[in-house]
């Protein structure tokens, strides 16, 4: 099978769903010609134009609202909102509008719009364009949020997402886009609330969401020098979460580590933590451990940046520790 | 000028329709003080001429934003009283199955895309209405009704840039009730408000928001500017709201005085000044005129009566409408 990246995987799931519906528009800052400073969009305003890939000002809350207007009367936009730590400009429009007007109108208007942004550490970028907000946004009822762990998931999510009669996140790692994978040439969509078990293993469960995936199936590896089978789950989305295959996992390996680049209080860890705590106490064998990103603000040095995101190396220890039956407040 | 009103059916809509909404208003206001009504509401009683004079203007599919001070809005684009008392009561015939209540009603079969509890909050919505139009080679017009206070919000001066710069077919009208909640306008609004539309180079007008005939006037030209491709455009409205920023709000000496609210009812409201045009020019007799206010106040009661004995919707409903289920 043919390997893409990540950021031709999203490109490819654009341009054919608005080949394949002329309701879908893309609209953002420098979403046009300059296609990103990812370079994400590029190629697609030469095939569809300026009218549909639509260049906007720096006016995050404006053009979303416009997107929830659109959305409302019928249009499909995707929102391209360039780095996740923006979210914190437009919540109103997606929280409070986006989310809320299908039920507060009784079921009679919906929003069926994309909102495409990204997450993600060590890029060297600071606090203010490395936070992972995908667990603020899950907290919203009427939000589906989805977070593409490789090129595969990134397409097969996308092309969900934007045929979604809801408002959808999607939360993709600006580091991974130059990352390649298998991604099929035909047709594919991934449903939504489907994980997927990437690895089977019996002695603990490694939930990994986004990059944390690969952060977990490394773990994996090294646990598996050291006699220690470890089964790896990718969510593939948080909102709606696919709790039957985590818990069926973790009944199976009875212990749980949840993995998750957002920060850790309050975060995805602790709710899916949380949900295994409730509903697989009686078949656990260690208390359920949240890894998430540090409760710092992103800071800008290499050498602090790096201690706040997740590493194999630190999943892989705290995997040991929990199967060896260690204290659980040693760690 | 394109098409304004100038034969008796339609003056007499636009009177029955600002009948209807005071009606509404002061039958709402009683549910609430008769502890009937759940929460609270913002009254449009006072403003009647500024929702009228602009949805007399629009078509069916032409769509509106509202706001919080939002009845007007809907009963001036069509909706009827027995769905919106029903809404009011948190009634399971409402409009919004009792999910909305009185600030987020929305009635999109007659392109009312919904109040919004947030200041300022539909003005992305409206635009976006706008540009899906233009998209889509309608010509449908949105107009996005707000507030004084809402020109204080960030949101309007982002999306009124691009409306601008792609020429969207978009109306803001702001209702200028000259109080932003318990606050004059004159001690938040710095300078014009038209002027803030003029800085992006759109057309912006003033007019007289107790006049009714001005209003519609005015915006029937400008629907249809806008429809040519013109917009967008920018309406102040100068007007007033009779009660309070919501029915809590009794006791309001501290922000304007009595004198100042009886001087607007005696002199400026919009409903008696047009009843006295249409006597004066003898499109209607008084007897008619009171004969229609009595027959609108016969269909709110019966409308009030349905709604109290109305059933609130199942428990069941509770989880309902969070996504729309696609099939």
């Amino acid at each position: 099978m043919r390997s893409i990246t990540l950021s031709q995987a999203v490109n490819e799931a654009i341009a054919e769903e608005m080949r394949r519906d002329e309701t879908v528009f893309l609209i953002g800052e420098d979403v046009a010609e300059a296609g990103t400073p990812f370079k994400v969009t590029s190629g697609l305003v030469e095939e569809f134009g300026t009218d549909r890939v639509i260049d906007t000002p720096i006016a995050e809350p404006g053009f979303m609202g416009l997107a929830v207007g659109a959305a409302m009367t019928g249009a499909r936009p995707i929102v391209d909102l360039m780095f996740g730590d923006f979210l914190f400009l437009v919540m109103d429009q997606l929280c409070n509008q986006a989310a809320k007007t299908h039920y507060m109108s009784g079921g009679k208007l919906n929003v069926p719009l994309v909102l495409r942004t990204n997450l993600g550490a060590t890029r060297r970028s600071a606090a203010q364009h490395s936070q992972s907000l995908h667990a603020l946004v899950a907290h919203i009822p009427g939000l589906k949020v989805a977070m593409p762990s490789s090129a595969y998931e990134a397409k097969g999510l996308m092309k969900t997402a934007i045929r979604d009669d809801n408002p959808v996140v999607i939360f993709e790692d600006k580091l991974m886009y130059q990352d390649k994978a298998e991604v099929p040439e035909e047709e594919f969509l991934i449903p939504f609330g489907e994980a997927k078990v990437l690895r089977e293993g019996r002695d603990v469960t490694l939930i990994g969401t986004s990059s944390m995936r690969q952060v977990c199936e490394a773990a994996a590896t090294m646990l598996e020098a050291d006699g220690v089978s470890a089964e790896v789950i990718d969510p593939r989305t948080i909102a709606p979460l696919d709790e039957a295959t985590i818990l069926q996992s973790v009944k199976k390996t009875t212990r749980a580590i949840v993995v998750d680049e957002g920060h850790q209080n309050f975060g995805t860890t602790a709710e899916i933590a949380a949900r295994i705590s409730e509903k697989a106490f009686y078949h656990l064998d260690a208390p359920v451990i949240r890894m998430g990103a540090m409760d710092v603000p992103i800071p800008f040095s290499p050498a602090l940046e790096d201690l706040t995101v997740p590493t194999p190396e630190q999943v892989a220890e705290n995997a040991r520790r929990i199967v060896a039956g260690e204290l659980i407040h040693a760690l | 000028m394109a098409d304004a009103k100038t034969n008796t059916e339609d003056y007499l809509q636009m009177y029955r329709q600002m009948v209807r909404i005071r009606t509404f208003e002061d039958n709402a206001n009683q549910l609430y003080l008769d502890a009937k009504m759940p929460g609270l509401t913002h009254m449009y009683s006072g403003e009647e001429a500024v929702a009228v004079g602009i949805c007399e203007a629009l078509k069916v599919t032409d769509k509106i934003t509202s706001t919080h001070r939002g009845h007007g809005h809907c009963v001036a684009k069509g909706a009827a009283f027995k769905e919106m008392f029903c809404e009011l009561l948190g009634k399971e015939e409402g409009y919004c199955r009792g999910k909305g209540g009185s600030m987020h009603i929305a009635d999109q079969s007659n392109g009312n895309l919904g109040a919004n509890a947030i200041v300022g909050g539909s003005m992305g919505i409206a635009t976006g209405s706008a540009l899906r139009a233009k998209m889509q080679g309608s010509d449908d017009v949105t107009v996005c009704f707000f507030g004084d206070g809402a020109t204080a919000q960030g949101l309007m001066y982002e999306v009124m840039n691009m409306a601008a710069l792609w020429k969207l077919p978009v109306i803001y009208a702001c209702e200028n009730n000259g109080y932003s909640e318990y606050t004059k306008t004159d001690e938040i609004a710095a300078g014009e408000i038209t002027a803030r539309a003029e800085a992006f180079g759109i057309e912006a007008h003033k007019v007289d928001g107790q006049d009714v005939l001005a209003v519609n006037a005015l915006t029937t030209e400008l629907v249809q500017r806008a429809r040519n491709g013109e917009g967008p455009f920018f309406i102040e409205l100068d007007t007033y709201r009779y009660h309070g920023h919501h029915v809590g709000d009794i006791n309001r000496t501290y922000y304007r005085t009595k004198d100042e609210e009886a001087e607007w009812k005696a002199k400026r409201d919009p409903i008696k000044l047009f009843g006295d045009w249409l006597t004066g020019e003898g499109i209607a007799s008084e007897d008619e005129l009171a004969a229609l206010g009595e027959e609108v106040r016969s269909e709110a009661a019966e409308a009030v009566a349905y709604a109290l004995e109305a059933p609130y919707p199942d428990g069941s409903e509770v989880d309902m409408h969070v996504f729309l289920e696609t099939t």
